[in-house]
């Protein structure tokens, strides 16, 4: 019961993601700069014990989701698929060991950590998709400017959502 | 052959990832050819019903500006109707499809302008006679060139977009140059390369599409002239134009039909095959 519950949950959070993401952030240009992708949070708040086959499968879909939208081949998908391959690492190298043992909660952990593993997330993944998107050496410093700018959009836009719908711990 | 099983099991995630980002940099590098964005675009009836009944909601709120943008080019083309110099004749043989260029009015459904290859999704498909390579303006000036149609959908790969290169030439002194865009972080401006070191001419003069192509018909205005610098080494300007159409905020556009597209594309064609 537990299960199906939350597979409903997962799935239901991904069209919602790609929902908000198309319809209304994607509208959104700060500053002439790229608008922020908040659809990564579906990979970042992904169940810690799922398979990680399935984790990379679904970033895949879900980047090919906002490529085919907008044009872009599928910048996306693989920024979002090496993102899904590389968050085992980056939680370990956030978190620590602990977080293979005990299933901690993200919103239960030091601000500090939580900070780390969503930015380096948010950082990887623009990084490459900027890279892939531009596509040219020329391109270079515009592809680290626009990471930097953007990957703070994204990531303060990220964090304020986990905060908003995240329950407050019962005491 | 255990071990070459085993081995497949144990790196099964690295193999699936580097499989499906393979997958994404093929799908990538297709969309950066110009004819081939086959597989992945936003044409396919279903996202484009989508962004269709999105647009139709967010256009309420740009009508304002589009009303006064429409009346200013009625204005400007009653301007031409009752100006003498122009002197507008009349053809007997007025039958449709007797005409070089034939316009297409279409609503934009989709707008990007803020990546390095920006595309436009507009809601008229090969159902409406679209084809590839057709031409597309705004009331203002240049928008881009039809590069993927379907039955109801086609996308534009606008001017804003570093693939793209737009045959244009000063408009006093008929010098050609190619429109070109390279500052990524900018949708007002172009620029215009190739124009040679001995020509004359002033910031503020005006762009317009050259006509050495076959996509636009000669004289539809670009932009005006921003800024511009001396390259040295090929002796040529590189001109800052300043875009006429305001890329960011765009909502009906013209396709340009060139009925003798075909034909001149034929001869094109039996010319460099004998050249070979």
């Amino acid at each position: 019961m537990v299960e199906t519950n939350n597979i409903a949950t997962q799935v239901f959070r991904f069209f919602l993601l790609v929902a908000i993401q198309l319809l209304v952030i994607s509208n959104i240009h700060l500053f002439g700069y790229s608008s922020p992708y908040i659809y990564l949070l579906f990979i970042i708040g992904f169940p810690l014990n799922t398979n990680k086959s399935l984790l990379i499968f679904l970033g895949f879909i879900l980047g090919l989701c906002i490529d085919i939208w907008s044009n872009s081949g599928g910048v996306h998908a693989g920024a979002t698929v090496l993102v899904a391959y590389l968050r085992p690492l980056l939680l370990k190298f956030s978190f620590g060991v602990s977080y293979e043992h005990n299933n901690i909660k993200f919103t239960q952990a030091e601000v500090r950590q939580q900070i780390l593993y969503l930015l380096s997330m948010v950082f990887i993944h623009h990084f490459v998709l900027f890279l892939l998107e531009n596509f040219s050496t020329k391109l270079l410093l515009q592809t680290i400017q626009s990471t930097i700018i953007t990957s703070i959009f994204s990531s303060i836009l990220i964090y304020c959502i986990i905060i908003l719908f995240s329950r407050i711990p019962k005491r | 052959m255990q071990q070459v099983i085993f081995f497949f099991i144990r790196n099964k995630n690295l193999l699936l990832f580097f499989v499906l980002f393979s997958i994404s940099v093929y799908l990538t590098i297709q969309s950066h050819s110009f004819h081939s964005t086959r597989y992945i675009n936003s044409t396919s009836s279903f996202i484009g019903g989508i962004q269709s009944n999105r647009s139709s909601v967010t256009n309420y709120f740009k009508l304002k500006k589009e009303n006064e943008r429409l009346q200013n080019e009625n204005a400007y083309l009653r301007e031409i109707l009752f100006d003498d110099k122009h002197v507008v004749i009349e053809e007997i043989d007025s039958l449709p499809g007797s005409f070089t260029f034939e316009f297409t009015p279409a609503k934009v459904i989709s707008n990007s302008y803020t990546k390095s290859h920006n595309y436009i999704t507009i809601n008229k498909g090969a159902a409406d006679g679209l084809e590839i390579d057709m031409g597309v303006i705004s009331t203002n000036g240049v928008v881009g060139i039809v590069n993927k149609v379907s039955k109801k959908y086609a996308t534009i790969q606008s001017i804003l977009n570093t693939k793209s290169q737009i045959n244009a030439k000063l408009k006093k002194t008929h010098h050609f140059g190619i429109l070109v865009w390279e500052n990524i972080r900018d949708p007002y401006h172009a620029n215009l390369i190739d124009i040679p070191r001995h020509t004359d001419f002033n910031i503020g003069d005006t762009i317009v599409t050259g006509g050495r192509s076959t996509i636009f018909p000669e004289g539809i205005p670009i932009g005006t002239i921003d800024d511009y610098t001396l390259e040295e080494i090929n002796n040529a300007y590189i001109i800052r134009v300043k875009l006429f159409t305001d890329m960011t905020s765009l909502n009906s556009v013209y396709l340009i039909n060139n009925n003798d597209y075909q034909e001149i594309k034929k001869l094109e064609d039996e010319a460099n095959g004998g050249n070979k």
